[in-house]
């Protein structure tokens, strides 16, 4: 960050709290950025002559006496294509040392594109994950988050759709990330061949907690030079959004808002959105695609974080050990994308929606009869069968290291339906049985 | 200016200021809309419906002495707003810039405008004075609702095209001065407009064609209703459903808070649709108001103020309106980011304290009503609530809960096991067919004690939940053949009745007539006693029995297949009933 010749240098701070000062200055805009004591901040508060600064890294060693420089604009960044293949810090600036990319500034935390303007996301991102692409097929420009406990192995599967996507660009939004799980991705997409496709922002577990919230913005503003500039499809990864959302609490305390519920500010939801929200579908063929990370703790997504992004998102992916097979499965039950409907049988097999329903709907059976199993009680045979039929469909379509195409997913499903139910048991449309039933 | 928190700026005002006035702020070449939320001393705080990005102490700020207001004239149909009015649609450029302000309606458009009053009649506020053909709608041109007293015509326009800002009638108040009346009049959004002669208990049925809703919990024209349910349970799906479907002349539709995406699929969809009732395209009917959760918070409590008060306008030409809101917790957060700025002391999950008042107060604004020249029209109100962590304990719901008169749950546990639309049967209610008005409409419209017929099928739900609660504690075995009837009998209900597949062409929408002879169909086989020689037995005949009748909900009203799948189920039913 270059400071200017004719900018006011302050040196009298007149309060410091863990994460904020306050001076006398004037002449500031809302949202600017300074330099404090060398530190970056940004102006949260104007009162009169009094502004209010959140410090990123923390006030640690500041004094009354440190200078205050401020820079007479909001965070930027610079965007050229010459970010592909680099990696950058919360601020924008290249971690590995390397050049600084030349190119047009442009502000972080941008305005919404207008909903009028959108396109109606239509194309199908394949990813070769049966609980993804048969179940909750995913689509460009759209939001999905993964929740997922921490021990799960979410930044694997989430590198994974990223290699197995076609996109143009990947951005990877890293908050909160641990150095060995930064250099995970690192080699992934190196081995891959991909490195000149990525475009990283990543604040480890190193770096103050509170430059995490330039993360999404940072990454968000890449994202949308490719996609609206260059009309790219850019698939944005941020990993992990839980990790923002307390960063988001500890500036609210801080400012001593009142918190609502779980400790969380009261406008979580709004500063979620706005981040989700950048995922579009442009009229020039671009879209920005966001898969996002959410760690949940035991499993609870009634906790503010995941209830809120529930809302937010167009659906969530749960990731599940299944003990039956003993494979990591995207749980059919509680996942859910909400534009698969724009997709499926229409860029897919006719099909593809009723299968899809068909076997979440037994395997709903297949859980029942586990749970009357466990109470001491007798099985069907009818029963006896979901079972079977619960255990070949986790193991050949919902574990997640099965990598097919979707429409040898639907012939698996088809052979599985035959090999253990009757026609009438898995009601789907007459026209459909008639054309797709294997005969055994 | 001298001061900035967020999206609230302190101001320093120079002559009188009220609360809820309307001003601009200005930074550089921006100008962007701000309303007072609090006044103390000198100082107006107000919060700037925009981002607050770049203001400095010192920026100039004009009070423009009035609150936020509608623009109401022929026009509104068909368009895309944002919460605060401006046409989405007139904007340039990919994104929203800072400060875009856009005409809600178009000043040059002329209109075939017929004068319906006469010189000397005497007229109130809301009166009709004439008409434009808007759409296929007969837009009603009114006594401005600001205009409170009682006027004598002086003269009306002859009929012929003109603009909106044409003098279209001169009118005379009891001191003899005259006022002029064009077709465009403005309404505080806040206010409740009440230019009509009484508001009676509704009395008759908005039909939806979701089953659940129409044979089960039926929705009363000029009603209310709410769709509390955790995210993922169908409830915008739902809405969509509902506003494709409903009989309604009008359908105002407020994105409030929520994604982008499903307004899009509004925007792209809607013009496309045809309204089965009318022959016209769906978006002929249709106001979108969309102010999606990336939107300006500020503006999101005013979009659902805006759709209301829409509503009302077009309530008054004796129009069937339907207003529905996705979704009104987005809206109390909303209320709950400002009071949190405010510094006010919270109430319950740092919601303010007056939220129940305020969610009340919006709601008493739908109903049917009987204008003064003894028309009807009506606005039914519609909301969602997105209960946090899908607990229905929380304020929002509860405040709702006490204001909506039908209350459709979704379950958690429904949509987890795809039984969509997740409504659940036994939670939801809808306090209209307690009614004797609505009884009465529906002995008359549907068939005598129909009522009766809904709170049997209501039972046999119920007491087959608590038989499927036995067997699932005494196994299957452990239990009399007769519990496994039971429960099945509510699973036909279910499957026949209760649930419906939003995303096929035909089962989609099912009017009365058809709802009703379905229903009549599985309520006559509930009915039966069948005497199952064992619970197998039993659970194979009613899934073969389920089969044939979603087969039948696929098929095409009274075509030969359905008629074919008519005579299997009956002949199957009759070879297994006793």
């Amino acid at each position: 960050m270059t400071t200017r010749a004719f900018q006011k240098i302050y040196t009298k701070i007149d309060n410091i709290t863990k994460a904020t000062v306050t001076l006398r200055a004037q002449g500031v805009g809302n949202d600017e950025l300074a330099t404090v004591g060398g530190k970056l901040a940004q102006v949260v508060k104007i009162m009169g002559e009094h502004v209010t600064l959140q410090v990123f890294a923390g006030t640690e060693g500041l004094a009354t006496d440190s200078e205050v420089i401020f820079h007479g604009e909001p965070p930027k960044l610079r965007v050229s294509d010459n970010l592909a293949g680099r990696f950058f810090n919360a601020y924008g600036e290249p971690l590995e040392g390397g050049e600084i990319v030349e190119g047009e500034e442009r502000e972080i935390g941008g305005p919404t594109v207008n909903p009028f303007k959108r396109l109606q996301p239509s194309e199908l991102i394949a990813t070769g994950i049966a609980g993804i692409d048969l179940n909750n097929t995913i689509v460009t420009g759209q939001k999905i988050p993964f929740f997922a406990d921490p021990d799960q192995p979410y930044n694997a599967v989430m590198a994974n759709v990223a290699l197995r996507a076609k996109a143009d660009k990947i951005i990877l939004g890293g908050m909160g990330l641990t150095n060995d799980d930064f250099l995970y991705f690192k080699s992934v997409f190196e081995n891959a061949g991909a490195l000149d496709r990525i475009v990283s922002f990543v604040n480890t577990t190193e770096n103050p907690p509170v430059e995490r919230l330039l993360v999404p913005d940072m990454a968000l503003t890449a994202a949308e030079y490719f996609a609206v500039d260059k009309g790219e499809k850019v698939l944005v990864l941020l990993t992990d959004m839980t990790l923002y959302a307390d960063a988001l609490a500890i500036v609210s305390n801080r400012m001593d808002q009142i918190p609502s519920k779980d400790s969380m500010p009261g406008s979580l939801y709004s500063d979620l959105a706005k981040i989700y929200e950048k995922a579009v579908q442009l009229p020039n063929g671009g879209s920005i695609t966001i898969i996002a990370v959410t760690t949940l703790s035991g499993g609870d997504i009634t906790h503010a974080i995941p209830d809120n992004t529930g809302y937010i998102t167009e659906g969530q992916l749960f990731l599940r050990n299944d003990s039956d097979t003993g494979r990591v499965i995207v749980d059919p039950f509680r996942s859910l994308s909400r534009l698969k409907q724009l997709v499926i049988g229409r860029k897919t097999r006719e099909d593809h929606p009723q299968v899809m329903n068909a076997c979440v709907r037994l395997y709903a059976d297949a859980a029942n009869a586990r749970t009357k199993l466990e109470n001491g009680f007798d099985l069907s045979d009818y029963d006896e069968r979901t079972l079977k039929f619960a255990h070949d469909y986790s193991e050949k379509l919902l574990a997640i290291d099965v990598n097919i195409g979707i429409t040898e997913m639907l012939d698996t499903a088809w052979t599985l339906f035959a090999e253990y139910f009757s026609k009438e048991e898995v009601a789907i449309k007459e026209e459909l049985i008639n054309k797709y039933w294997k005969k055994a | 200016m001298h001061g900035i928190i967020s999206n609230i700026v302190i101001v320093k005002a120079d002559g009188a200021v009220g609360q809820n006035e309307i001003c601009y702020v200005y930074t550089g070449d921006t100008r962007m809309m701000a309303e007072v939320i609090k006044v103390i001393g000198d100082d107006a705080y107000v919060q700037v419906f925009d981002s607050t990005r770049g203001l400095k102490i010192g920026d100039r700020v004009e009070f423009e002495g009035h609150m936020l207001e509608a623009t109401l004239a022929p026009g509104l149909l068909s368009r895309n707003y944002d919460g605060l009015q401006n046409d989405l649609e007139k904007m340039d450029g990919l994104f929203i810039a800072r400060g875009s302000i856009t005409d809600p309606i178009d000043y040059d458009a002329e209109w075939e405008f017929a004068p319906l009053a006469k010189a000397g009649d005497k007229v109130t506020a809301a009166g009709w004075l004439g008409e434009v053909k808007e759409q296929w709608v007969m837009h009603k041109i009114m006594v401005p609702f600001t205009m409170t007293d009682t006027y004598t015509v002086k003269s009306v326009a002859k009929a012929g095209k003109y603009k909106v800002t044409d003098t279209v009638a001169v009118l005379t108040d009891a001191e003899g001065r005259d006022h002029d009346v064009t077709m465009v009049q403005k309404w505080p959004v806040k206010q409740a407009v009440r230019c009509y002669a009484e508001k009676p208990r509704p009395s008759r049925i908005m039909e939806t064609g979701v089953r659940p809703i129409d044979t089960f919990n039926p929705m009363a024209e000029g009603g209310t209703g709410f769709i509390p349910g955790p995210f993922g349970a169908g409830k915008t799906v739902l809405q969509h459903a509902i506003s494709k479907q409903a009989d309604a002349d009008i359908i105002i539709m407020v994105a409030c808070g929520e994604r982008a995406n499903e307004v899009v699929e509004i925007f792209k969809e809607f013009p496309e649709l045809v309204d089965a009732r009318t022959g016209h395209k769906l978006m002929e009917r249709t106001i979108i108001i969309c102010n999606t959760s990336n939107m300006p918070v500020a503006a999101r409590e005013a979009s659902v103020y805006t759709g209301m008060t829409i509503g009302e306008y077009y309530r008054s030409m004796g129009l069937k309106v339907l207003v529905m809101a996705d979704s009104t917790s987005r809206w109390a957060q909303a209320l709950r980011e400002m009071s949190n700025r405010l510094e006010e002391l919270p109430g319950q999950d740092a919601f303010p304290m007056d939220l129940s008042a305020i969610i009340s107060n919006f709601y008493s604004r739908a109903g049917l009503v009987k204008l003064d020249n003894g028309a009807t029209g009506s606005v039914t109100f519609l909301g969602t609530v997105s209960p946090a962590g899908g607990n229905l304990k929380e304020p929002v719901t509860e405040s709702t809960k006490k204001a909506a008169r039908c209350f459709y749950a979704l379950s958690q546990g429904r949509a987890d096991s795809k039984r969509y639309p997740a409504i659940d049967p036994l939670d939801s209610y809808s306090k209209y067919l307690e009614y004797p008005e609505i009884r009465a409409y529906l002995d008359e419209h549907i068939e005598k004690d129909w009522v009766d017929l809904v709170y049997a099928g209501k039972t046999i739900v119920q007491r087959g939940k608590e038989a499927n609660d036995q067997i699932n504690i005494l196994g299957d075995d452990g239990v009399p053949v007769e519990y496994h009837e039971r429960f099945w009998k509510s699973e036909l209900i279910d499957f026949v009745i209760l649930q419906q597949d939003a995303f096929d062409a035909i089962d989609a929408n099912c009017p009365m007539e058809r709802q009703r002879m379905m229903y009549k169909m599985v309520l006559e086989i509930c009915r039966r006693d069948f005497g199952f020689p064992d619970f197998e037995a039993c659970s194979q005949f009613f899934k073969g029995l389920i089969n044939l009748f979603r087969q039948m909900n696929y098929s095409e009203w009274k075509s030969e297949k359905f008629e074919s799948y008519r005579k299997q189920i009956e002949q199957y039913v009759s070879e297994k009933s006793k």
